[in-house]
């Protein structure tokens, strides 16, 4: 069924493109697997973004066309939808993935095709850089890096929580909690501390009782968990259960209305914006969030940092494309290079290995609620 | 296999050992091994008794719930010669049947709802009860209707065809439930029906408040696994006393031996199959809603590592026997809970599977379970 409705879509924009030329731009969200509350926000964020173009007469004259694919957080589901979506749907242009493991698969089939990729969230270098430490052509991102946000991590936990010893603990499978923590470490080092101890877990676990053991054992003063929402939430709670107090810290992967406030009372965590700054860029956008979507009960809906970014990327797409003058790709990329954006993230601009170069948000979790902590420049 | 290694199986079969050849290297191999893990588990446990017990508490919660999937696994292999992979699955059904019922509907606290003026405790306790019992009451509809459904037509077919079902069943349930309609594939936090204390013993008993820390070297743990081992424990007790002493039992045991003379005697034998998986299932929704409460994280493939782990336990145990199947399953909690801690978190599922290789090529009837018996 899914086929049939792909080829009579494909056929329609077909016979479209050989009437009015249509921008067609993929969007590569997990909606299903690990984390499909980060795939729905990238959806609303990039969607929202198409419709405020498609409005004002789209992008140099075309309406922009938007092929949702879902993606999983999933190397191998990446592939297969870039893949189709290159290949089946002629796109030119991707905004996608989320999730570091799935980005880098699918930027090593956008680059050859000369495909431009713009990873709202992804934070691993690797994404951008290839193993020769040369930058992959036509591949950006929206986000800062893993090494930024991991020595942010580092630099915070030691200077505003003073800690002089800390516990990491991450996902040895996945490369995006690899990345932090191996940037924190080499931080938190250098800044003069002592790691005390360093365990590994697996995407499925439901049972941290061993890690949490050698956490009360080793006395740390922080406790890295630069892993996703549902690992912190099971983790903070049996944190809780077993009278460990160590405030745990983590990066953007904690964003998410599914994120557990009573249990992880007391932690911070890297993100990519906060809804109380008062910039219009934010304020603007989070009233236009509210009003296109709604949550179960009917209010508006706050965006996390997910759908931000992915605002975020998909309108410095089409700035770019604006500034270049055609929808070549080509043109487009070193339009994306040379420009200055500001977008509700923060002022974006590009530096030599296709990272912008952005301010990061802290954020604090207390009482229920997560609250603005600060903002590091870069 | 060569027509020596035949002849070297009947020689071996006549002098009335039944067995593949150099089996005693196998059983060699095994005593070493578990002479060297219980040497190095000594001798960690003598340098910090503490973590030990720690880990033994954490264990026993592990191998408590591994044990009610497991007698369902169990019983259904004894009666119908059938691995119901699909038995895993019935425990996630068990936890997010909870889940809603507390989330959606607040079933939990029916009672202070119809009877304002009652204690809050005894409110707690009947509404969790009743949610507990909703669950065991959905799981037990859906396996019996899978049994019907899937299992039933193939009983006269090749073993292999109804395994294959199981299976199938097993990924349907799973993948039918990820979808954003039914369950969705989320992650979603669990909302348990009644709050988890937690203790640590240090000079007796004390609470441990949520936010505070414990003091170091205690062991402590919750409220949940208190219920988990007294849940088991009582349902293995009841088991024994429904196979034992209960006609139901007597016509259980019957059809497992043959099922064809179990008809002849009167014993309605797809009634009493029925009855069996509902059984199973029972439990194995107790197990998926005090399994969702102690690890508070819920989605559709939730079964299959629970699953699995309570299959090798019924396989390690001898699968067919019920006190087996309880054996099996603490052991397997409790190589699983020192695993994590003195080797390392992601090695406890290979120490799992290694552990079902080494049964079957070691001791496929397992612990208690007797060789098969041919029929004259």
């Amino acid at each position: 069924m899914k086929r049939v409705l792909t080829i009579s879509l494909v056929l329609v924009l077909a016979v479209v493109a050989a009437g009015a030329a249509d921008l067609k731009v993929a969007i590569l969200a997990p909606l299903s697997g690990a984390v499909p509350s980060f795939g729905l926000s990238t959806k609303e964020g990039a969607l929202l973004a198409i419709d405020e173009w498609n409005a004002k007469g789209g992008v140099l004259g075309m309406k922009v066309v938007p092929i949702v694919e879902d993606s999983q957080c999933d190397a191998a589901a990446a592939t297969n939808a870039a893949n189709k979506v290159i290949n089946q749907d002629g796109v030119k242009f991707i905004i996608g993935e989320v999730c570091s493991s799935a980005s880098i698969p699918v930027s090593e089939i956008a680059g050859p095709a000369k495909v431009i990729e713009i990873s709202p969230t992804s934070t691993n270098p690797n994404v951008t850089v290839d193993k020769n430490g040369k930058t992959k052509d036509f591949i950006f991102r929206a986000c800062y890096i893993d090494p930024f946000q991991g020595g942010i991590l580092a630099q915070f936990s030691a200077t505003r929580l003073k800690a002089k010893k800390a516990f990491i603990m991450y996902d040895q499978g996945n490369d995006y909690t690899i990345g932090l923590a191996t940037a924190f470490e080499a931080k938190f080092k250098a800044m003069g501390g002592t790691i005390v101890g360093k365990e590994t877990y697996t995407k499925t676990d439901t049972d941290f009782s061993a890690i949490l053991a050698k956490i009360k054992d080793a006395k740390p003063q922080v406790v890295l968990l630069p892993d996703y929402y549902n690992i912190v939430n099971l983790v903070t709670k049996q944190a809780k259960e077993k009278g460990i107090t160590v405030p745990f810290v983590g990066g953007d992967g904690w964003d998410s209305s599914d994120l557990d406030l009573a249990a992880s009372d007391g932690c911070f965590y890297t993100n990519h914006y906060s809804k109380d700054d008062p910039r219009p860029e934010v304020q603007n956008f989070l009233k236009a969030y509210a009003s296109a979507y709604k949550d179960d009960s009917g209010k508006g809906k706050v965006p996390d940092a997910l759908a931000v970014l992915a605002y975020d990327a998909t309108n410095l797409l089409f700035a770019s494309i604006k500034a270049a003058g055609k929808a070549d790709t080509t043109a487009v990329k070193t339009s994306l290079e040379k420009i200055s954006f500001n977008a509700v993230s923060g002022k974006i601009t590009f530096d030599k290995l296709h990272n912008p170069v952005k301010a990061l948000t802290i954020l604090a979790i207390k009482g229920g609620k997560v609250n603005f902590d600060s903002v590091v420049q870069p | 296999m060569p027509a020596s290694t035949d002849t070297t199986k009947a020689k071996i079969a006549v002098k009335g050992r039944r067995g593949p050849p150099l089996a005693w290297v196998g059983w060699a191999f095994l005593i070493l091994l578990a002479a060297v893990t219980l040497f190095y588990i000594g001798s960690k446990a003598w340098s910090n008794p503490i973590l030990f017990l720690q880990n033994l508490l954490d264990g026993l919660k592990l191998g408590f719930v591994y044990a009610l999937i497991a007698l369902g696994y169990t019983m259904v292999y004894g009666i119908v010669k059938l691995i119901n992979f699909a038995h895993g699955d019935v425990f996630m059904v068990g936890a997010f049947t909870s889940f809603y019922a507390v989330s959606r509907f607040g079933l939990h606290q029916w009672p202070l709802a119809v009877f304002p003026g009652m204690n809050p405790g005894l409110s707690i306790v009947i509404g969790s009860l009743t949610v507990v019992l909703l669950s065991m009451g959905v799981c037990v509809i859906l396996a019996v209707t899978i049994e019907r459904v899937a299992y039933k037509p193939l009983r006269d077919a090749p073993r292999i065809a109804a395994l294959i079902t199981a299976i199938g069943v097993s990924f349907f349930l799973e993948f039918f439930g990820a979808l954003p309609f039914v369950f969705s594939g989320r992650f979603i936090p669990y909302k348990a029906p009644f709050p988890t204390t937690a203790w640590y013993i240090k000079d007796g008993i004390h609470p441990i408040v949520s936010g505070t820390a414990s003091p170091d070297n205690t062991i402590s743990f919750s409220n949940i696994f208190l219920i988990i081992a007294a849940a088991s424990i009582l349902v293995q007790i009841l088991l024994q006393f429904i196979v034992k002493r209960t006609k139901i039992g007597v016509a259980m045991r019957a059809a497992s031996y043959d099922k064809s003379t179990a008809r002849l005697m009167g014993i309605n034998v797809d009634q009493i199959i029925s009855f069996t998986f509902a059984i199973g299932a029972a439990f194995a929704g107790l197990g998926g809603v005090l399994y969702a409460i102690a690890y508070s994280s819920i989605w559709t493939q939730l079964g299959i590592l629970p699953g699995l782990k309570a299959f090798v336990a019924a396989v390690l145990g001898g699968i067919g026997s019920i006190p087996g199947a309880f054996v099996g399953a603490l052991i397997m909690g409790q190589a699983e809970s020192m695993t994590m801690s003195y080797i390392s978190t992601p090695m406890r599922d290979a120490v799992a599977f290694t552990i079902l290789i080494i049964v079957l090529l070691v001791k496929p009837t397992g612990l208690f379970g007797e060789p098969a018996q041919e029929k004259a």
